[in-house]
């Protein structure tokens, strides 16, 4: 997609399909595209994710021949998929095993783009597209949930729709247009399987876009200097479909181990009654990797204000290249900015903690009550705004105006070689330390 | 003759008259813009509640299978409905609220039958993100959600916790002294 094209076809075949159709030279272009010799093991969570995509589109669209979307049918025939279906419960642990396999990875892919700066300039359009794929993956994943029937899908659905409720005037109406009824029922769930199955071809539309995007500029590294050479950078084949397809075994390595070890690990156990709208569990949590805006919802009692925090949450990471703007992209260079990440990183983590426990809940057992405002201290509720407000912080505060005003960024080697080249490890005994630097 | 008609033809095409040429674009995208919209709707519209689901939607209970102090749960537009015999007791802390204190200002006597202060009648649908209340528990002995802490009073007004509104009260009637007809 980018500098000229290496292929010269071979055969006369070749040569009249490539005047019609240059689909193998688009092929072997694509192989053959320039890329960082630097990345590490945090750049192979992108093929890391195109196999996750890819294992859940088969497994869904194989799930899909088998099961029943209605209210009546759906948790039966999930159960008739588990006993009855040649080899179904395979099917369907790869399938919800490698729903939140696939958060782990996206998360981890866009941690490290926080890190080395892979959303700034010239790439804010790359970002944009992933942030779209990430929120398409998030309505993927509540629908996916839904479909099983049991009663934390049930009332995941309620809480769900219920959000929208939240918008002045035309909430209760948008409510009622999303369930196509006056509660979540058959017509939900029907509808929501219809959506399930769309979204994964729109993902991987969106992944097309992403990959190209990917291309224009070419990929962000670990030092965050451009590429300024040939030098910089070594073919995609072999160099990176080895190095991603290791990375990419051994993904399906601690996969195996969910799926056929502790497939239900990350369910919960009330998913196994059937739907009941009469009553609610006691304890409604979301899956794992939607817990931190749970507990940002969760932290301001006002119902409106709770989901506008929740969607600011989000909208916070689509305007990242906005609002971080120092020009060193990644943090090996920035020692404070480091610093404020690695807090951030944890404040995802305690409000993931915090989503998962009742507000009320005490941090600490057997401390006397300490109120402030209108809530116990030493209770969740305390720890969640504590957490929102650092990640509102980070993001509104300290990138875009801390950091550019306390921050001096260590000096930026000249070029991707550089710092490879002054390695210890790189030179040759006897050989000086930085030979580049006597010249 | 030939002279006006050539004269009009370089009206219609040229820069002489813009405006009728303008006309048709917008006319046409108008035109265009009306019949995506009429094409739109019934897809968009398809989503709302089907003529089966509205056909649901009324119910009626002989309320004096509620023992005193009771409550029964009944499936309405299926939804939880919560229908409450409540004490005098009950009824008397409901009735003794200074409403200027309440989050949804609303009097116990707006909320039951005139007459039949006995009867609590709401939708059993927490107003914050739609979990089901729990009978008699929380400092009000009204409910409480166990989703996110909501605290309603013995007539189902909202009093603590994240929930805007109070509990709503359905449309419905006494046919006779003891038969209510809910939708």
């Amino acid at each position: 997609m980018s500098g000229p094209s290496s292929y010269e076809p071979g055969t006369a075949i070749e040569r009249w399909l490539d005047a019609r159709l240059p689909i193998i030279r688009f092929s072997v272009d694509l192989m053959d595209f320039p890329t960082p010799k630097n990345l590490n093991y945090w750049w192979t969570f992108g093929g890391i994710l195109a196999f996750c995509l890819a294992s859940q589109i088969v497994t869904g669209v194989i799930l899909a021949m088998h099961f029943d979307p209605t209210g009546a049918g759906a948790f039966l025939s999930i159960e008739h998929i588990m006993r009855d279906v040649n080899y179904g419960w395979l099917i369907r642990y790869i399938h919800a095993d490698g729903a939140f396999l696939f958060f782990l990875a996206v998360y981890i892919h866009m941690f490290r783009g926080l890190y080395y700066g892979s959303f700034k300039a010239p790439r804010e359009v790359l970002w944009l597209i992933g942030c779209l794929i990430y929120l398409a993956m998030m309505a993927t994943a509540f629908f996916g949930y839904v479909l099983r029937w049991g009663q934390m899908s049930f009332w995941g659905a309620k809480v769900i729709t219920s959000l929208f409720g939240a918008i002045p005037f035309v909430g209760p109406s948008i409510t009622t247009w999303l369930l196509g009824g006056f509660a979540v029922d058959s017509p939900t769930l029907n509808r929501f399987f219809s959506l399930h199955y769309l979204l994964p071809f729109v993902i991987a539309a969106l992944v097309v876009l992403h990959i190209w995007a990917l291309h224009v500029p070419g990929n962000s590294n670990p030092v965050g200097v451009n590429v300024k050479g040939k030098s910089d950078t070594v073919p995609f084949h072999p160099y990176y479909t080895v190095k991603d397809g290791f990375a990419i075994v051994l993904f399906m390595i601690l996969m195996a181990v969910f799926v056929f070890y502790q497939p239900e690990a990350m369910m919960g156990a009330d998913n196994n009654i059937p739907a009941n709208p009469i009553v609610t569990p006691p304890h409604i949590v979301p899956e794992w990797y939607l817990l931190p805006y749970y507990a940002i919802l969760r932290a301001i009692p006002n119902k409106l204000m709770g989901v506008m925090a929740m969607g600011g949450a989000i909208a916070c990471i689509f305007a990242l290249p906005w609002l971080d703007r120092t020009k060193v992209r990644s943090m090996r260079y920035r020692p404070q900015a480091r610093i404020y990440f690695f807090f951030f990183c944890a404040a995802c983590v305690i409000l993931g903690f915090c989503g998962a426990h009742e507000v009320d809940d005490k941090v600490i057992n057997g401390l006397a009550p300490i109120t402030f405002l209108d809530a116990d201290l030493n209770s969740y509720v305390w720890v969640s705004r504590l957490g929102a407000l650092y990640y509102f912080a980070y993001f509104l505060v300290i990138l875009p105006i801390v950091l550019p005003m306390t921050e001096t960024p260590l000096p930026v080697p000249e070029s991707i070689s550089t710092p490879v080249l002054s390695h210890p490890a790189a030179a040759p005994a006897g050989a000086p330390a930085a030979p580049e630097k006597k010249g | 003759m030939a002279d006006s008609v050539a004269g009009a033809a370089s009206d219609h095409d040229g820069p002489a008259d813009p405006s009728r040429r303008d006309f048709i674009h917008i006319a046409a995208i108008a035109a265009a813009a009306g019949g995506v919209a009429a094409v739109a709707w019934p897809l968009v519209d398809q989503m709302n509640p089907s003529a089966d689901t509205l056909a649901l939607s009324s119910i009626e209970y002989d309320v004096s299978k509620v023992a005193l102090g009771q409550e029964v749960t009944l499936l309405w537009r299926k939804q939880p409905l919560f229908v409450r015999h409540r004490t005098p007791k009950e009824i008397a802390e409901a009735v003794n609220v200074d409403i200027s204190t309440l989050r949804d200002p609303q009097t116990d006597a707006d909320r039951v039958k005139a007459g039949k202060s006995e009867w609590l009648i709401v939708v059993g649908v927490c107003t914050h993100l739609g979990c089901t209340p729990a009978f008699g528990e929380g400092p009000y002995g009204g409910y409480l959600c166990h989703c996110h802490g909501s605290v309603y009073d013995t007539s189902g007004r909202i009093r603590a916790g994240p929930a805007p509104k109070n509990l709503a009260v359905p449309d419905y009637t006494f046919l006779t002294d003891t038969h209510i007809k809910v939708g």
